[in-house]
């Protein structure tokens, strides 16, 4: 062990541009969605938190699933996701403490301006999830355990489908994150269900574009958590609670609210005082 | 076409406005890559010559194992190094994960099988070759296996640019364990993923063009190097 430790140090001298700007700086690693990162918020939203407090944010920006995977392992100081049902499994556990809510936003049904399936118009998810299934229309399916993938099995199921069951190829399971399942969506012409946020920072439409949004059963509630310093001691507590209290915070709020892609609010605060 | 297009106008447009966040992201890249092919050189090199050399039990399926690790896929090595270096693996009280130092780690597992394969086909031959001498000359093997590296060193320079190769080009072993952090753990290849990610191919490509650009320049100093060393040395 005392053999390993000197040789680290002397790996990173080699390495004089890695990391020498911030070494000095306190940090949080916050396990996050890759909804968070590729809709933008957290470019946006960190530089006002690491201004207030000198603390740095170190964001790992995976599913759902994932993120609550490496809090669980005590390889992150806060998680920052998007499932209500997980989340509360992951307090229930002991993994996390002093899980907040933090804002929301919605999910939306994407598919091509055509509409085969033709599903487009109303509010009724689960009937154009319905529709979609009879008409066999190529669904591309994140099943990556985010918690968008999460949010779509419900909805299946809810509409009494069992999409992988039916046997056919209309639904393909990709297995990745929400932009490159957007990436697919649009080479193949398919629908998919996208967090609105990512959906409007993406940049390689094509075809695509909202069909289905504004039902109830779409909305997406983001929640944060600390993971529990009894279970892994060197979880930098104060400065993670630091940022999830900035987050809840009248400012972090007011931070979340102001981030605009054309002008049009992604995420939309609703912290509890 | 149109996006090849925008692709080499993003190229061009991040090279000439400066753009410091790539300047990091590319130092960070090169500093990973480098530091990494110098430690699994430090380790194959040796590991190589002296598995074309010396003659034990297990060679056999040593050389076998050694040829079968150049194929490890970079996500298991990453899996493999992640699970080393998370908090709750043997290695977590380090507190290495998501770090440059983790992306080095999974990096050096990944090249050194490469660059200790290459250089046993290649100090083989050497060894072929020159094997008689060394034995009446009464050599022993240490001293064997540095001079056949060093009279291979022009030749070796391949293993090392295979090696590197393979550093600079992965993506799957530093996405695991580095985490792709905005300024602390991005490199070429996990920012061209995230924009891809995000839907901008453009940007993604033109990043992927500069990357190509930058292997293509460490490979032709390479050349040079060896050229003007071989006209002098003359091997």
């Amino acid at each position: 062990m005392t053999r390993w430790r000197r040789f680290f140090p002397a790996a990173f001298l080699l390495l004089p541009t890695a990391s020498a700007a911030v070494a000095q700086q306190p940090f949080i690693i916050v396990a996050s969605t890759t909804s968070t990162e590729e809709s933008g918020l957290f470019d946006h939203l960190l530089p006002a938190f690491t201004k207030e407090t000198g603390i740095q944010v170190r964001v790992v920006a995976v599913g759902t699933g994932q993120a609550l995977k490496i809090g669980e392992h005590g390889d992150c100081d806060v998680v920052f996701v998007h499932d209500r049902p997980s989340e509360l499994a992951f307090v229930e556990r002991g993994f996390g403490i002093d899980r907040r809510e933090v804002m929301y936003n919605d999910f939306v049904l994407i598919g091509p301006q055509s509409d085969p399936a033709h599903v487009a118009g109303g509010a009724d998810i689960v009937g154009a999830f319905r529709g979609l299934a009879a008409a066999k229309a190529p669904f591309v399916a994140r099943g990556d355990d985010s918690g968008t993938s999460k949010a779509e099995q419900r909805l299946w199921s809810e509409a009494g489908i069992d999409p992988k069951a039916a046997g056919d190829s209309w639904y393909r399971d990709t297995g990745s994150g929400m932009g490159p399942t957007l990436n697919t969506a649009a080479a193949m012409d398919g629908y998919t269900l996208s967090d609105r946020g990512t959906w409007l920072n993406f940049k390689n439409k094509q075809n695509l574009e909202i069909l289905v949004e504004g039902d109830p059963r779409l909305f997406n509630q983001y929640g944060v958590m600390l993971v529990n310093p009894a279970k892994h001691t060197h979880v930098k507590q104060d400065l993670g609670r630091k940022f999830i209290d900035w987050l809840t915070s009248p400012s972090g709020q007011r931070a979340i609210g102001d981030y605009r892609i054309n002008g049009e609010q992604l995420f939309f605060p609703d912290a509890k005082g | 076409m149109h996006d090849l297009a925008d692709a080499l106008a993003a190229a061009w447009q991040l090279v000439v406005s400066g753009d410091p966040t790539l300047v990091a992201i590319v130092s960070l890249s090169l500093g990973v890559s480098l530091t990494a092919v110098g430690l699994a050189s430090i380790l194959g090199l040796p590991l190589g010559a002296a598995l074309a050399v010396l003659r034990f039990p297990s060679r056999n399926a040593a050389v076998v194992i050694v040829n079968a690790f150049m194929g490890l896929p970079p996500v298991v090595a990453g899996l493999f190094v992640y699970l080393m270096l998370s908090r709750s693996g043997p290695l977590g009280s380090l507190g290495l994960l998501f770090t440059p130092t983790a992306m080095v780690i999974a990096q050096v597992v990944l090249v050194a099988p490469i660059i200790a394969a290459i250089t046993r086909q290649m100090i083989e031959d050497l060894w072929r070759d020159y094997g008689e001498l060394y034995i009446l000359d009464g050599a022993g093997r240490l001293y064997i296996i540095c001079s056949l590296l060093w009279l291979g060193r022009f030749s070796l320079l391949t293993a090392v640019l295979a090696g590197m190769g393979r550093a600079a080009a992965e993506v799957g072993a530093i996405l695991i364990v580095g985490g792709n952090i905005a300024g602390v753990t991005r490199t070429m290849t996990t920012a061209i993923a995230l924009e891809t990610g995000r839907g901008d191919l453009a940007l993604a490509f033109g990043l992927g063009i500069i990357l190509l650009s930058l292997i293509l320049a460490i490979n032709a100093t390479a050349q040079f190097v060896r050229n003007a060393a071989g006209r002098t040395a003359a091997i």
